[in-house]
């Protein structure tokens, strides 16, 4: 039994200690807004965040998150309002929409650190995050749009 | 799963009350001729719109969503049609029925870039009909002439008292009536939504998690399976030791099929860790000889012996004799994975009468016409459940339906839900690639610099064998884009030797184009070096005769900046490519560093797809084909030796990431023509762009892909 909380929620999941934690936010958990991509931590549609840091969570273990705080997409916010949310929007960012949870929540990190990023710290922040359909330009200004309303531009 | 249950064969009907209330359109399209086997065209409603009686105007779709934004395209069409609250527009995925297969195909299918085009007609028609209707049915309540009222934003409006009811409130009454004969469809000019960018329906159901894909699908007590598939095309597991493997916990079942052993768990990670623990001793037959540098040697040869010729004008060999300068050149491409960013996956839970399948895919009546076969229900027992399409790229439209079929044959052993899903290796290595082809191509210039004769000959593998699309066998796949080199030359030979391979290939993202637009687009580059002419003026007069062509040439070159000048180490190349009747020119921006990196800075590209629906969805497009086309053209490659695939996930089969991506400009012309699709168009040009850029940055001329620098001539 591991205990963790994802998403302010308190859970207890009977899991081998070594599976990783993708796997038991998707089938334990139901949260399947967090994608399979590669299993090794080359794709980054799996991004998650652990007390607040990105992982990818195909290759991090269940242990890992015990008695941490996990954030997944559907814990970003509860009703789109998060600025990169809504710059995703307003932007239309997705195209097949599989990879953009993990571009997401890798950008939510970025955003922390970085409230004002340039083109080359998205670049940087997000090399880890594959995009197949190739939204790359529209990720870099939705970004920059995000980094603007968090400021509370209109 | 968003398919409209509960209705009866009786519901095929032109109008009808919809099940929760409502207003029920459907158009019967002609009955197609090439029935698949097992397809029956009433087990579920047909329909393409409902109107709720809360308002919501639900258009059923019966293409797949894969990113193209065929999910709000379409609606578009109908909503437009309808006068509509886009607002209030959602969109269901439709059931398996004929009134949904391609008109051209004869199969329920998404590809070919050919739904904007296919359903332009359909679904404004479906949309003025409900429009018709609930005119008829204001008018009716009022008592008033249908013809002094107007409909906007989804209320019918009387003009003279200003009177207004809500679709909603008009849908019952709505239902009740006939269908008019025939509705006129808008003149394009009162087109309030087609033309103008609009948000995407399923934009906010992909930043919060909620989008349904294939591999989301659950079924109560469902189990999910990994298939250890085989190492080399074809081979046969001989003897399985799964001791170890049912030793795991979780583990349910080792179960043979088809496509290899699969090892059925409660979830991902006991499949996965029961699959390592499998003993299998693979008969790995005739293809474990296959490899690809042994592919290329044999093609190279084959390129310098005459093709079966495919387009013949004049007489290329008399010209050759007269001209003033010739040149030839050999080109190359290798396989290609799709590697959409979801694996595949399929979940069926089979009954003893009926099967459900959730699954992604581009094919749908194809699948259904295999699990009916296989199951041995009748036709009208089993659904196929559309979900979201985590990438396409062609891997979904299997003509085989391999990935459903496996599913169904586990599901057929363990009588239970399962989920077949498959690795990133299993995807690399998994085959139906994009064909390694080799070209061979040769022209001759008069004394003016003109080209006067145009040889070329392809050696590939061709795609479309065996299935609907080659019904007379013939297939001509690996031959398109270079039948149609637009250039005026006037003696051209364009010849092909079809090969077979025990590569399993496929369609993907523009099929023949991804490899012809760059044979003929880097090589007219080379005519135009070896003219001593301006590549994108050397273009221009070859294209006198061809308006649409050149439209889009000049924009691109207009709007790319042609001709300023460039920092040192960078260079400006141009490519222009029709395919799926949409005209795209692309001018790449790169520089080459002295170790032999070529990063792409800067692309401009320029679009003919006829009149467009949603510009935004146009502009969208082309930048993710100008990526997905670079990723090939920098970096992907599959290679085989001794029958395995060399490559098994990201790290060694590499797609373009962020901070190599360039900034992309998308310009449009703007016509009454025909809808086309743009799903697939903006590929092609951008491998030749980028080469024909890196040759004006640095004299080396690229002709093989991947581009790797110390190959480049």
């Amino acid at each position: 039994m591991i205990a963790f909380t994802v998403n302010r929620r308190q859970v207890r999941v009977e899991a081998d200690s070594s599976t990783p934690l993708l796997w038991v936010l998707r089938e334990n958990l139901g949260l399947t807004g967090t994608k399979y991509g590669c299993g090794m931590a080359q794709c980054g549609a799996c991004t998650v965040h652990i007390d607040g840091e990105a992982v990818r969570s195909c290759v991090a273990p269940v242990s890992r998150a015990a008695g941490r705080h996990v954030t997944t997409i559907e814990g970003l916010s509860s009703d789109l309002s998060h600025p990169l949310q809504r710059a995703w929007i307003e932007i239309d960012v997705p195209q097949c929409g599989y990879c953009q949870s993990g571009q997401i929540m890798s950008a939510a990190v970025l955003l922390r650190e970085k409230p004002n990023p340039t083109d080359d710290d998205i670049d940087q922040a997000l090399a880890g995050n594959i995009c197949r359909c190739g939204t790359y330009c529209r990720i870099r200004r939705a970004v920059h749009r995000a980094a603007e309303l968090a400021r509370g531009a209109k | 799963m968003n398919s409209p249950q509960g209705l009866s064969r009786r519901d095929f009907l032109r109008v009808g009350v919809a099940a929760g209330g409502g207003l029920l359109i459907g158009i019967p399209l002609p009955q197609l001729s090439s029935s698949q086997a097992g397809s029956n065209e009433a087990f579920r409603p047909n329909a393409f719109v409902r109107v709720g009686t809360d308002s919501i105007v639900t258009v059923i779709i019966g293409k797949s969503e894969m990113g193209t934004g065929i999910y709000t395209a379409l609606p578009m069409m109908v909503a437009e049609e309808m006068d509509a609250d886009w607002r209030n527009v959602r969109v269901e995925a439709a059931p398996v029925g004929k009134v949904y297969f391609h008109p051209t195909f004869g199969i329920q299918m998404t590809g070919g870039s050919s739904s904007v085009t296919s359903e332009w007609d359909s679904l404004r028609k479906a949309g003025a009909i409900a429009r018709a209707m609930l005119i008829a049915a204001a008018a009716g309540q009022w008592a008033v002439d249908p013809t002094g009222c107007r409909t906007e934003k989804g209320e019918v409006v009387h003009q003279a008292t200003n009177r207004r009811l809500s679709y909603g409130a008009l849908a019952e009454r709505a239902a009740t009536l006939s269908p008019p004969a025939d509705v006129p469809v808008k003149d394009a000019s009162d087109f309030t939504l087609i033309g103008r960018p609009t948000h995407r329906l399923d934009t906010a159901s992909k930043a919060n998690g909620t989008a349904l894909f294939g591999i989301d699908a659950q079924a109560p007590g469902m189990l999910t399976a990994l298939i250890a598939r085989p190492p080399v095309f074809g081979a046969k597991a001989t003897r399985i030791n799964d001791t170890k493997t049912k030793k795991i916990a979780g583990v349910k079942a080792v179960v043979p099929v088809q496509a290899g052993v699969a090892v059925v768990a409660n979830g991902f990670w006991a499949a996965k860790l029961g699959r390592d623990a499998l003993e299998i001793y693979w008969d790995e037959g005739p293809n474990a000889t296959i490899s690809t540098a042994a592919i290329r040697e044999e093609y190279a040869r084959l390129a310098k012996t005459p093709g079966k010729v495919a387009r013949h004008d004049g007489d290329a060999a008399e010209a050759f004799g007269r001209a003033a300068k010739q040149i030839t050149a050999e080109y190359e491409v290798p396989y290609l994975a799709h590697a959409t960013m979801e694996p595949l996956n399929c979940l069926v839970d089979l009954r003893e009468d009926r099967c459900d399948i959730w699954t992604g895919t581009q094919f749908q009546s194809l699948d259904h016409a295999a699990a009916v076969n296989l199951t041995g229900l009748q036709p009208s027992q089993v659904h196929v459940h559309t979900m979201m399409l985590g990438g396409g790229f062609g891997r979904r439209g299997s003509a085989t339906s391999e990935f459903v079929v496996e599913a169904v044959e586990v599901a057929k052993a363990i009588h239970a839900p399962v989920k077949v899903v498959w690795t990133r290796e299993d995807d690399i290595r998994g085959g139906w690639y994009r064909p390694l082809a080799y070209d061979r191509i040769a022209a001759g210039l008069d004394e003016n610099g003109n080209p006067i004769a145009w040889e070329h000959t392809i050696v590939s593998q061709g795609v479309l064998e065996g299935t609907m699309f080659a019904p007379d066998g013939n297939d001509g796949s690996s031959l398109e884009g270079a039948v149609e080199m637009p250039y005026a030359i006037p003696n051209v030979t364009v010849a092909l030797h079809p090969r077979k391979v025990g590569v399993p290939v496929l369609w993907w993202r523009s099929v023949g184009n991804s490899h012809t637009a760059f044979v003929v687009e880097s090589f007219i580059d080379e005519l135009a070096h070896l003219a001593g002419k301006d590549p994108y003026e050397f273009r221009r007069t070859l294209l006198k005769k061809k308006p649409r062509h050149l439209a889009v040439l000049d924009l691109a070159a207009k709007k790319g900046n042609w001709g300023a000048s460039l920092p040192k180490g960078h260079g400006r190349g141009i490519a222009l490519h029709f395919s799926f009747d949409t005209y795209v020119a692309e001018v790449a921006e790169v520089s080459v560093s002295e170790q032999g990196k070529v990063r792409i800075h800067r692309v401009v590209a320029s679009v003919d797809c006829g009149r467009i629906v949603n510009p935004d969805g146009v502009a969208a497009q082309m930048e993710g084909g100008i990526v997905f086309g670079l990723s090939a053209a920098l970096k992907g490659e599959i290679t085989i030796e001794r029958g395995h695939v060399q490559q098994r996930n990201f790290h060694d089969y590499q797609v373009l990431r962020i901070n190599e991506a360039p900034s992309i400009e998308v310009y449009m012309v703007d016509n009454a023509e025909h809808p086309q699709g743009v799903g697939e168009p903006p590929v092609p040009p951008i491998a030749p762009a980028v080469a024909n850029a890196i040759f004006a940055a640095t004299g080396k001329r690229v002709r093989k892909l991947p581009i790797r620098m110390s190959e480049a001539v």
